[in-house]
């Protein structure tokens, strides 16, 4: 068995792992592991070909393979980052042994003194949504026909439907107009799109391709293929109204209906994790309820920006490289961050006291569209501190920088971010 | 030529919806956009759309495409005649980041670059 010690190992070699590989590197990390079941760097990055990354990192538009390019690049200055591809990581248990496989060295085990949980998330599939019908070939997630047009060089279908209108749903209707084939509609069931009005603009309309908002799909039909999809507005409560369906012929529907983080490994370490998130409960170093074990990008809350995703990752690798070098202090009085009126979610959810610097940054997301609001953090019924914003969507992650200062001599035990509207007479 | 579009203007998440007009004249009003920048979109929106453009083309001998993008914006009605084009390319690995895959694609001053190296051989 391969057996090797590592100050720090980060799992997944994607946006967040390389991020938080060079973090670590930078803050003092003498030997660090990176482990990468694919055999490239790079992650999802590589198949998402369109631009539109690194504006907020790199202040120009980058393709997915271009920003993934700049990070594999940077990974390979530094020489005690050694990277591990083809390698599938087992298990993490919560002694820091990370246990892999690789063809050519068989099973191995990573001795590590911080650990790193970068494995980004995945795709709801049909069976999560349960959409009826029959079960023929020709529905995929579109994030596995991105995989199959960008990468492999098939189409995935001629013509197709596309049910949900988050990002990687319309970059594919882009996408699969380009090569050849005809989509004949997106369909949202939300009566907003979930994805960035440049996409929606981009994607659709310059292609004159149909979004029919507050409209799911109620059955598939087909029997070895895809023949055709029944849709159907739905009422406020998102259920399908009886009498609005119509038939859509197609041979392919592609699912665009949100992303999950990827936790298989990170449950069996008996950490807490946020219902709202899907991901582990972190304080702003990103470190989980274990000690030493840091999650940073997909797996931690799905982002919609990766710059964001590198930025939360070198925090958390330079988090672990303190950790590994002993340089954390113990941990301070800790202030519960809770979601409340008006917000999805918010990351992180703990403030270490002890490890804060003087601004605490929270990452947020509202429950739906607003103009003209306020991000308030209050605590038992005070205003702490507040932002005002002109427009806040759930599908664009909002971010709020917060003085230390503002939570006082003697921290709250909770605080809860809500929104507020001055206009509608809301005090602030 | 009397032109006139409701455009929503990409150039911030605000996403202002607008009118844009061009008269007779040639003369460019708008209505509804909030911004320098955002009445500059929408002026170029109706007068010279431009749009980049991302595709991939084969690689020789290989099992995976070359992620391709113009070095600059294109103009928005060759789009689908350049991406058309593309799927007629095929490169020799290895390829570098950034090397030219398609000089001046339909003499349009816009070269058509690879986005990802691909290494030789392996690759």
């Amino acid at each position: 068995m391969f057996e090797a010690e590592y100050d720090v190992v980060i799992v997944g070699g994607g946006p967040a792992g390389m991020a938080a590989a060079v973090g670590a590197a930078q803050n003092g990390a003498e030997r660090i592991a990176l482990i990468e079941r694919d055999d490239e760097l790079g992650g999802i990055l590589q198949q998402c070909i369109h631009n539109g990354f690194g504006l907020h990192r790199f202040g120009e538009e980058l393709t997915g393979p271009q920003y993934a390019g700049r990070f594999i690049r940077q990974v390979a200055e530094y020489p005690n980052i050694e990277v591990f591809l083809d390698t599938t990581v087992l298990e993490v248990t919560p002694e820091k042994q990370v246990y892999t496989v690789n063809p050519q060295r068989g099973i191995g085990r990573f001795q590590a003194k911080a650990v790193v949980l970068a494995m980004g998330c995945r795709e709801r599939s049909r069976g999560a949504i349960a959409i009826p019908g029959h079960r023929p070939a020709g529905v995929f997630t579109a994030g596995t026909a991105q995989r199959m047009v960008n990468r492999e060089g098939y189409l995935p279908g001629k013509r197709v439907v596309i049910l949900g209108s988050g990002d990687i749903g319309l970059i594919m209707a882009r996408r699969l107009t380009l090569e050849g084939a005809e989509v004949a509609a997106v369909l949202e069931i939300m009566p907003y799109s979930n994805g960035l009005t440049r996409n929606i603009v981009q994607c659709l309309e310059d292609f004159d391709i149909p979004l029919y908002l507050s409209h799911t799909v109620t059955a598939v039909k087909g029997a070895a293929r895809v023949t055709e999809v029944t849709c159907a507005a739905v009422d406020e409560e998102l259920k399908p109204i009886p009498g609005t369906e119509f038939a859509i012929a197609c041979d392919c529907l592609l699912l665009s209906v949100g992303l999950i983080p990827e936790n298989e490994l990170s449950r069996s370490l008996g950490i807490e994790f946020d219902r709202r998130t899907g991901g582990p409960v972190v304080d702003q170093t990103r470190q989980t309820s274990a000690a030493g074990f840091f999650a940073a990008g997909n797996v931690l809350h799905v982002h919609d920006l990766v710059d964001w995703v590198s930025a939360e990752s070198e925090t958390a690798g330079r988090s672990a490289a303190r950790y590994a070098r002993g340089l954390r202090a113990a941990a301070g009085r800790l202030v519960r961050v809770e979601a409340g009126s008006g917000v999805r979610v918010v990351v992180p959810q703990r403030i270490d006291c002890a490890a804060a610097g003087e601004y605490i940054e929270l990452y947020c997301r509202v429950a739906s569209p607003e103009r003209n609001l306020t991000l308030a953090l209050t605590a038992g019924g005070r205003t702490l501190f507040a932002q005002r914003l002109p427009l806040a969507k759930p599908s664009e992650m909002a971010t709020l920088k917060v003085p230390k200062d503002c939570l006082g001599e003697n921290p709250p035990e909770a605080i809860t971010l809500v929104v507020k509207h001055a206009d509608r007479g809301e005090e602030i | 030529m009397n032109k006139t579009r409701k455009i929503t203007c990409i150039v911030c998440p605000l996403g202002c919806e607008g009118e844009v007009r061009l008269d007779q004249e040639g003369n460019v009003t708008t209505d509804g956009f909030t911004c320098k920048r955002g009445l500059s979109y929408a002026r170029e929106e109706l007068t010279a759309p431009k749009r980049m453009l991302t595709t991939t083309v084969r690689v020789a001998g290989g099992d995976r495409l070359l992620p391709v993008v113009s070095d600059r914006p294109l103009p928005k009605d060759k789009i689908r005649e350049c991406a058309r084009l593309l799927t007629a390319v095929t490169v020799e690995a290895p390829v570098a980041e950034g090397q030219v895959i398609c000089p001046d694609i339909l003499g349009l001053g816009v070269n058509i670059i690879a986005s990802r190296e691909i290494k030789g051989a392996a690759g």
